[in-house]
C-alpha cells in the first residue's frame, strides 16, 4: 500500500530530526567547560539502524523498511585541556576541560541531516500525489 | 465474458508490484545514512515471469494446480557505482532517479486501469 511509504519516510524524518537535535545540542555546548575530564561535554552522535525484523514491529513500528535511532553515543575524541586560572570552573592546578565538539563537523552533519530530511519530504510529496490519483480512479 | 471475468487483466497485479517497488526505494532513501544498509530493488521482469496471468484450471482431481503466482519475490540488491566506507550501498541520486521512474510507471499502470474502467462503463451504458 502507498500508505507504507508515508510510514517509511516518516521514520526517516524522525531519525533525521533527532540527528539535527543532537547537532544543535553539540553546537550549543561547544563552549561548555568543566573542572574534570570526566565531566567535560562530549559530542553526541545518533546511530541509525534499519527496521528489518519482527522485534522492530513489536517495538511499535508499523512497517519494516524504515530507519530508527538505535542509540546516541558520545564521541571518543579527546577533550581539550586549557590553562585558565581565572575561570570559576578551574581546578586546583588552574585547568578547565572544554568539550570535544568540532564545530566544522557539526555544521557538515547539520547540512547532511537537512538534505536527507528534504529527500524524504520529497518522497512523501510524490507518494501523496500518486495516492490522490489512485483515489481518482473511481471517477474514470 | 472475458471482459467482466478479469476486467483489469495484468494491470491489477502490475500495480501491486509497482507499489512494492516504490516502497522498497522509499526504504532505500530512508536508510541513506544507515551504516551497512544494502539498497534493494525489484527486478520487474523476474516478477512478471513468475506471474501467470491466466492459470490453467484444475478440472479433475488428478490435475495438478498450476498455481497463480508462484513467487512474487524478485527482490535484488543494487550494485553501487561508488561504494562508501560505512558499507552503505544507497546512492541518493540513483535512488531519486529510480523513485521518479517508479512513480511514472505507477502512473502509467494507473492510466491503463482508468482506461479499462472507462471502457467497461461505456460498454455497460451502451450508448
Amino acid at each position: 500500500m502507498l500508505k507504507n511509504i508515508f510510514e517509511i519516510a516518516g521514520t526517516a524524518l524522525t531519525a533525521q530530526t533527532i540527528r539535527m537535535n543532537t547537532t544543535a545540542s553539540n553546537l550549543a555546548n561547544a563552549g561548555s567547560v568543566s573542572p574534570t575530564e570526566e565531566e567535560a561535554f562530549r559530542a553526541k552522535r545518533p546511530v541509525f539502524r534499519a527496521l528489518v525484523d519482527q522485534a522492530d514491529l513489536n517495538a511499535g513500528f508499523n512497517v519494516l523498511g524504515g530507519v530508527k535511532v538505535k542509540e546516541v553515543v558520545d564521541s571518543s575524541d579527546p577533550v581539550r585541556k586549557v590553562h585558565d586560572p581565572g575561570n570559576p570552573e578551574a581546578n586546583e592546578e588552574g585547568f578547565v576541560f572544554l568539550s570535544n565538539v568540532n564545530e566544522v563537523t557539526e555544521m557538515v552533519e547539520m547540512v547532511a541531516a537537512s538534505r536527507s530530511f528534504q529527500n524524504n519530504v520529497e518522497v512523501v510529496t510524490t507518494a501523496r500525489q500518486l495516492m490522490m490519483r489512485t483515489l481518482d480512479i473511481t471517477k474514470a | 465474458m472475458k471482459l467482466l471475468e478479469n476486467p483489469f487483466g495484468i494491470h491489477e497485479k502490475a500495480l501491486a508490484v509497482r507499489n512494492q517497488r516504490m516502497e522498497l526505494i522509499s526504504a532505500n532513501i530512508a536508510n541513506a545514512d544507515t551504516p551497512l544498509f544494502r539498497a534493494k530493488d525489484i527486478d520487474f521482469k523476474k516478477v512478471l515471469a513468475n506471474t501467470n496471468p491466466s492459470p490453467m484450471a484444475a478440472t479433475n482431481s488428478r490435475h495438478f494446480d498450476t498455481g497463480e503466482v508462484e513467487n512474487m519475490n524478485g527482490i535484488v540488491y543494487r550494485t553501487p557505482y561508488n561504494s562508501s566506507v560505512d558499507g552503505n550501498t544507497v546512492e541518493i541520486n540513483v535512488e531519486q532517479a529510480k523513485y521518479g521512474e517508479a512513480a511514472t510507471q505507477y502512473q502509467a499502470t494507473l492510466q491503463f486501469l482508468e482506461s479499462r474502467i472507462a471502457g467497461i462503463r461505456k460498454s455497460l451504458r451502451g450508448d
